[in-house]
């Protein structure tokens, strides 16, 4: 909706360009709405981003027949059309679908109401059920959860339920995996040009693989569960073009922060994001995630990288099933385009109670916190782990607050206490981070990201102030209400751990 | 205050904005009108320096719209009349229902109830009106009045649902997250409602309101105001079928028998 892009300036210069671009779909309320935003943005960031240029739709024959983005292709092809435009309501074939202990049950319980008691799931190859959110608990209903998700699945046959029944030791779980975005690429579920849909807002992540991947409620995936098809609207495209060398110091974390600043949490609402350009094609599959994992952070209804070279090596071992990558027309056409120079950006933090609260690292070094937390979708995975632990390496301290490590799956798990870190005489990141004084790695799961049972490790029970690797830090995100969360890269996480302070990692890093 | 902010209309080629996700409710039972008995005199508002209206009240009568029978399940003539509860932009998922609670899953009859109890809890403590009272599991607030980008965060459907059963008809905000959208019609536990400007700065708890959604109206009574809303649009099909899946029965998308 118009009123949520809330912005000033830059936005809103865009938005007059756009008028004229020839998006017939967008009402001039647009205009109407800019004069109502009230949000603040730090303008000292802003200079690293040329103006943004709307790109001008080519007026249109007959014979024009492509011209679409990435997400309108994938679209296309799954509801079967040759064409079709931003704003067409169309019927998707779903090639995933996934669902988790939460809202799994929900899902299923609709699923039987509204098919029967007795009715089959459309392809149960397709469905794709993995407890991680509220596993290792005392809560009953939670476990209860996990129960309901087993007796569906082996009533209906599901191929791929990642099981744990034994709640005291993960690793006597062979099917267990942990935090489901991140098991969904580890075990190839993810693959360039389908549609991936999951009962989870951060099911956006898959994204990075070159799919279209989105969030969506119970009553949604009951519908799928039966049919194998939802009903969705084409939403249109925001480029985000990334261009530079990477600096050491930044993570993908720092990419998102700088956007989800730029755009508002509601700046993307309806839209696709595309990620491009040089930085992101410097990316490996994990930090891709990242960036894609916060696209609904803005508001975003889904986010893609093109699938490339670095795409396809990742998924030669883990999937043996075909697929087909599909890319942007040269001429499609983009909502807006906004163009970052990433040498000149800065490690960054998204300050209490809002993803889009941006402010630079280094101006919140006054800021004392209690704890930090590694760990999550956005920042649990290997990838971000090898990171804190490079940056513990190099400092060669102690840590000052509790820090506080989740894996996000077993695989991450077994590579904190097995992968050699580069430079470090052989140790192990679990080494490392043992030296550094963090706690020890916790079980694989969502953990403490957004509370969870009272039992959950990691738990905020008590007003603290923590620098965290997840994803959101709205009131109570973490359990207490009064609790202050400062969104960081596990750079900024690691080095903030070291101080007792929010912490520019380049303390530690240049 | 631009109160009546003339909307340019749509061109009726373009299915509305982009803000609106296709929805659809799965069964759309009749709302009941709630007429809940009240004393403009002692309604308590948010922020005691704001004096109710009392000859507003007294016009009340005159609206052909508050009568308490019953209503017939044609959407189009639906209207929704109670107190209004008043809270600001971007209220997320984790206030709407804390994360704690999600294990309570919504379509089981006893949990869904509980749910409805927790409504609105993770509001901060300056919310010093809370949404359900201490000892309470129903809300008296049927109508919740919001600012931008309301329900954003988490796709769990347990927040329109958390809403709904807590004793919520209807949402009315400036701007909705996609995900919290959909999930309230395909739900059908509450109509996420768009106003055209911010009257979640000209509302306050506590004051009586009407909507009517065929006129797209919402009244005021408390400060004698009424403000456009945008029609329901998009949704009208698939509801008009009754929702997803007697729209996928309807068209024979859902197979009679299971496979």
């Amino acid at each position: 909706m118009a009123s949520s892009l809330v912005s000033p300036s830059p936005v809103s210069s865009f938005i007059r360009n756009k008028e004229g671009s020839g998006f017939s779909s967008f009402p001039s309320t647009f205009q109407i709405a800019i004069q109502k935003c009230k949000k603040q943005v730090s303008k000292k960031i802003v200079s690293v981003m040329a103006p943004q240029q709307s790109e001008r739709k080519p007026a249109t024959t007959g014979s024009v027949k492509t011209r679409m983005t990435m997400t309108e292709k994938i679209l296309a092809r799954a509801s079967e059309k040759p064409q079709l435009s931003p704003g067409d309501n169309v019927w998707v074939n779903v090639d995933i679908l996934m669902t988790h202990d939460v809202c799994g049950p929900g899902s299923i319980g609709i699923f039987k109401k509204e098919f029967g008691e007795n009715a089959k799931v459309w392809d149960r190859e397709k469905v794709v059920i993995i407890p991680d959110h509220y596993i290792f608990t005392s809560d009953e209903r939670a476990n209860r959860n996990v129960d309901i998700l087993r007796d569906f699945c082996t009533e209906q046959n599901i191929k791929y339920f990642y099981d744990i029944k034994d709640l005291g030791n993960f690793k006597a779980n062979p099917d267990y995996k942990g935090v489901c975005h991140v098991a969904l690429a580890q075990e190839g579920h993810c693959r360039p040009g389908e549609v991936l849909l999951g009962t989870d807002s951060h099911t956006c992540t898959a994204g990075a693989f070159g799919q279209f991947a989105t969030g969506i409620g119970n009553t949604d995936a009951g519908f799928v569960l039966g049919t194998g098809k939802l009903l969705l609207k084409v939403p249109p495209t925001l480029r985000f073009v990334m261009d530079g060398e990477m600096p050491p110091y930044l993570l993908a974390k720092d990419l998102i922060l700088q956007i989800i600043g730029e755009i508002s949490v509601a700046g993307a609402t309806y839209k696709s994001m595309e990620f491009v350009g040089t930085t992101v094609e410097s990316l490996n599959m994990e930090e891709r995630m990242t960036l894609c994992n916060m696209v609904v952070e803005a508001g975003g209804k889904n986010g893609v990288v093109p699938a490339d070279s670095t795409t396809f090596k990742y998924l030669e071992d883990k999937t043996s099933l075909p697929y087909e990558p599909v890319y942007s027309d040269a001429q499609a056409s983009f909502l807006s385009e906004y163009r970052f120079d990433i040498s000149k950006l800065e490690p960054l933090v998204a300050k209490p109670h809002s993803p889009d609260n941006r402010a630079l690292a280094r101006e919140c070094k006054d800021v004392k916190i209690d704890r930090v937390y590694i760990g999550s979708c956005t920042g649990g995975k290997t990838e971000d782990f090898l990171a804190a632990a490079k940056l513990f390496l190099a400092s060669g301290k102690k840590v000052r607050v509790p820090t506080f490590l989740v894996p996000a799956t077993q695989k991450v798990w077994l590579d904190l206490y097995t992968l050699p870190i580069p430079g470090s005489g052989g140790k192990t990141m679990s080494q490392i981070f043992e030296e550094a004084g963090c706690d020890t790695p916790a079980s694989p799961s969502c953990g403490a990201c957004l509370g969870g049972p009272k039992d959950t490790y990691a738990r905020m029970n008590e007003p603290k102030v923590c620098v965290s690797t997840t994803n959101r830090n709205f009131p109570g995100r973490m359990g207490h209400k009064e609790g202050q969360i400062y969104l960081a890269s596990p750079y900024t996480a690691a080095a903030s751990a070291l101080t007792g302070y929010v912490t520019d990692p380049r303390e530690f890093l240049q | 205050m631009a109160a009546s902010l003339t909307r340019i209309s749509c061109s009726s080629a373009f299915t509305f904005s982009a803000s609106k996700a296709s929805v659809f409710s799965p069964s759309l039972s009749p709302p009941s009108i709630k007429v809940p008995t009240f004393s403009p005199l002692t309604v308590k508002t948010l922020g005691s320096s704001f004096a109710p209206h009392v000859t507003c009240a007294i016009s009340l009568t005159t609206h052909a719209t508050l009568t308490p029978s019953s209503v017939p399940s044609d959407t189009s003539t639906t209207t929704f009349h109670g107190l209004c509860y008043v809270v600001g932009d971007n209220i997320d998922t984790d206030q709407i229902i804390p994360a704690e609670y999600l294990t309570l899953v919504p379509s089981n009859p006893a949990e869904y109830e509980k749910l409805g109890s927790y409504a609105l809890v993770g509001l901060p403590s300056s919310y010093t009106t809370r949404f359900i009272e201490p000892n309470e599991t129903k809300t008296k607030y049927s109508i919740v009045i919001g600012g931008a980008n309301f329900g954003c965060g988490s796709s769990r459907e347990h927040a329109p649902v958390a809403l709904g059963a807590a004793g919520a008809k209807a949402v009315v905000a400036e701007s909705y997250a996609r995900i919290f959208f959909r999930n309230s019609v395909a739900t059908g536990e509450v109509y996420p409602l768009e106003s055209e400007v911010r009257i979640c700065e000209e509302c306050k708890t506590g004051d009586v309101v009407t909507i009517q959604l065929r006129e797209s109206r919402l009244i005021n009574h408390s400060t004698c105001k009424e403000y456009k809303l945008n029609p329901i649009g998009d949704a009208g099909p698939v509801i008009e079928a009754g929702g997803i899946f007697a729209y996928a029965r309807k068209t024979g998308m859902i197979p009679s028998e299971s496979n």
